[in-house]
């Protein structure tokens, strides 16, 4: 890891991690994604042949064999393709990078076992620090900046009220993300902001939304499904109640629980509600010219092409 | 006097009296209510240990049972019996009967990670949810939960071909459980993706059951996991005093 190297430089170029959910129901996030990135003139070199990160699953049966999965992306990244970033713009694939470098540099025993098993799959084991792992938050606000985004959007989003939606494994459990709540500059682990700033950088006004960090329920979003839906309502509620007409995600699976279970809730339950549900990288697509399909609005289950065109968005 | 540990006093131990005359004293209303003491004598002492040889569950012996876990809990504000803290402390002093009490909510923890987030003895909480969950279902106390179905059929195919696809995990998952996949507001779901999707990414979802995504040259990485989590297994078992070799190390359902 070069920390000489500015932020603004470094984050240029990144091994892009996108992981399995943005093959699939999250497919919209990787398009706009890819279209915010190449707007922005910045590069992404997707992983070489990588695999899942285990997702909140695999850990259940067992914790080390999830590391490894981690640890195998990152060794990839840093031994295969010589680089030094590697960004993911899902939630559960960045906690997971994030805390298997953790692990990896200080408990022996994950060590070891990925030691074990790299050398039985065939490739170099990863060492701790040879990349940093980013989320896709935190790439833009490096490598662009607000001043950077300010500059760049072409019309930018119209005044649109945003709640800013971050979950659960952006910033929890906080042992795992030294760089957070580290002083100015510094995101926050118990009040993210990164998003905030971007989205008010690119003209839309943020409401003021106390479920930031709150949870979908989104590991028994099946198997637990009332209870999901009755976190999801609670967020859902929160955001309209602060005035939001947009709630913008950085996830795929909170993004895609949030767009499940507001249908369910309204089939289930009879409980509706209007607010949409669109990707942080959709939203910033938009703001920097890009039209609705080039990022992606069509692929969303909820439906915000009307609310956006009415802005003259897309 | 708030009684700290209430959830330790058996709701059939209460002895209410509508009328209450105690040593020629009149106290029915506000003092009609007594709690049948009791001796605890079923402890299990090894029962700490058999969380801490369980994923999730090595650093219970931290707990100082300041009870930030539950207070941050997500499942806890919604369902006060489910109480992180209160477990760990039954765990702790082996009250094996007391925690079976709450045997079939434990397997809720959703891993928000709130609690080991705020925890400051690095206790991991979350992890030790999932070592008790676990635990249950190993001794029989319950059956797989369906949280734990699905941690299979999503790890069986991460661990077989490297990669997952969420379509047929949901299928998978479905099937496993017994549910009906025609469910009303997953049919919405997919009627509203249909609408706008391309028909490759519409296959890729699982509506085609042909194509699975795979990580090349995966099978050496997935002989070594299997072999690993055959190990761990059986190690588990052990401590737990349970026979036998351990099973296979996940489910075992057509590829
Ligand atoms: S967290 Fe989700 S998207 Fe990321 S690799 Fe795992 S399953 Fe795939
Ligand atoms: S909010 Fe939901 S999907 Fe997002 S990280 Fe938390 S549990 Fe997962
Ligand atoms: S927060 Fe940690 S120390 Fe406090 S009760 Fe919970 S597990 Fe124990
Ligand atoms: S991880 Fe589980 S136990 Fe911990 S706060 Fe969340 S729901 Fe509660």
């Amino acid at each position: 890891m070069s920390e000489t190297k500015p932020k603004a430089d470094k984050y240029r170029r990144v091994a892009y991690y996108p992981g399995c959910a943005l093959e699939g129901t999250g497919h919209p996030y990787n398009r706009s994604t890819k279209a915010v990135g190449k707007a922005l003139g910045l590069d992404l070199v997707e992983v070489e042949n990588w695999n899942c990160c285990g997702a909140m699953e695999v850990k259940n049966i067992d914790p080390k064999v999830q590391t490894y999965l981690s640890s195998r992306v990152m060794s990839i990244a840093a031994n295969q393709m010589r680089m030094d970033v590697v960004m993911a713009p899902c939630n559960g694939c960045y906690h997971n990078l994030k805390k298997a470098e953790h692990d990896l540099a200080h408990d022996p025993a994950s060590a070891a076992v990925v030691d074990r098993l790299s050398t039985k799959a065939g490739h170099p084991t990863y060492q701790p620090g040879q990349v940093e792992s980013i989320h896709a938050l935190e790439w833009i606000k490096g490598a662009i900046g607000e001043d950077g985004l300010r500059e760049r959007v072409k019309g930018g989003l119209k005044g649109l009220r945003i709640a800013n939606y971050y979950g659960c494994m952006y910033t929890r459990p906080r042992n795992i993300f030294p760089e957070k709540d580290a002083g100015p500059g510094s995101e926050s682990t118990s009040k993210p902001h990164f998003m905030d700033d971007l989205l008010a950088a690119a003209g839309a006004v943020n409401v003021e939304f106390p479920l930031k960090t709150a949870c979908c329920g989104g590991a028994h979003t099946l198997s637990d499904s009332d209870l999901s839906t009755k976190l999801v309502l609670n967020i859902l509620n929160a955001a309209e109640a602060a005035g939001a007409e947009i709630i913008a995600t950085e996830c795929p699976t909170c993004h895609s629980g949030l767009e499940m279970h507001q249908i369910r809730a309204e089939k289930r339950f009879q409980r509706k509600t209007r607010v949409k549900i669109v990707y942080f990288t959709q939203l910033l697509g938009l703001a920097l010219g890009l039209s609705a399909r080039q990022v992606g609005l069509h692929e969303n289950v909820s439906e915000s092409r009307e609310l956006l065109a009415g802005k003259g968005l897309g | 006097m708030p009684i700290h540990e209430k959830d330790l006093i058996r709701p059939e131990n209460l002895r209410t009296h509508e009328q209450l005359t105690v040593d020629g004293v009149d106290v029915s209303g506000h003092w009609s209510t007594f709690i049948q003491s009791r001796v605890v004598t079923d402890y299990n002492e090894a029962l700490e240990d058999e969380i801490a040889a369980l994923p999730g569950g090595e650093f219970i012996h931290r707990c100082w049972q300041c009870g930030s876990c539950t207070n941050a809990c997500t499942v806890n504000a919604v369902n006060p019996d489910f109480n992180p803290r209160f477990w760990i402390y039954l765990v702790r002093i082996g009250m094996e009967a007391e925690l079976l009490r709450d045997k079939d909510i434990v397997w809720q923890c959703v891993s928000c990670n709130k609690c080991t987030h705020i925890c400051p003895r690095d206790v991991n909480p979350e992890g030790v949810m999932k070592a008790i969950s676990h635990w249950l279902e190993l001794k029989g106390h319950t059956p797989k939960s369906p949280s734990m179905v699905f941690d299979e059929v999503f790890s069986d195919q991460v661990i077989r071909h490297g990669k997952i696809e969420d379509g047929r995990t949901i299928r998978r998952f479905f099937a496993r459980t017994g549910q009906a996949l025609q469910q009303d507001w997953l049919i919405e779901m997919a009627k509203r993706l249909a609408r706008h999707l391309p028909i490759g990414l519409l296959a890729r979802l699982g509506f085609s059951a042909a194509i699975a995504p795979r990580t090349r040259g995966w099978s050496r990485a997935r002989a070594a996991i299997e072999d690993y989590v055959k190990d761990q297994q059986a190690t588990q078992r052990r401590a737990l005093g349970l026979d036998g070799p351990g099973g296979p190390p996940t489910t075992r359902e057509g590829a």
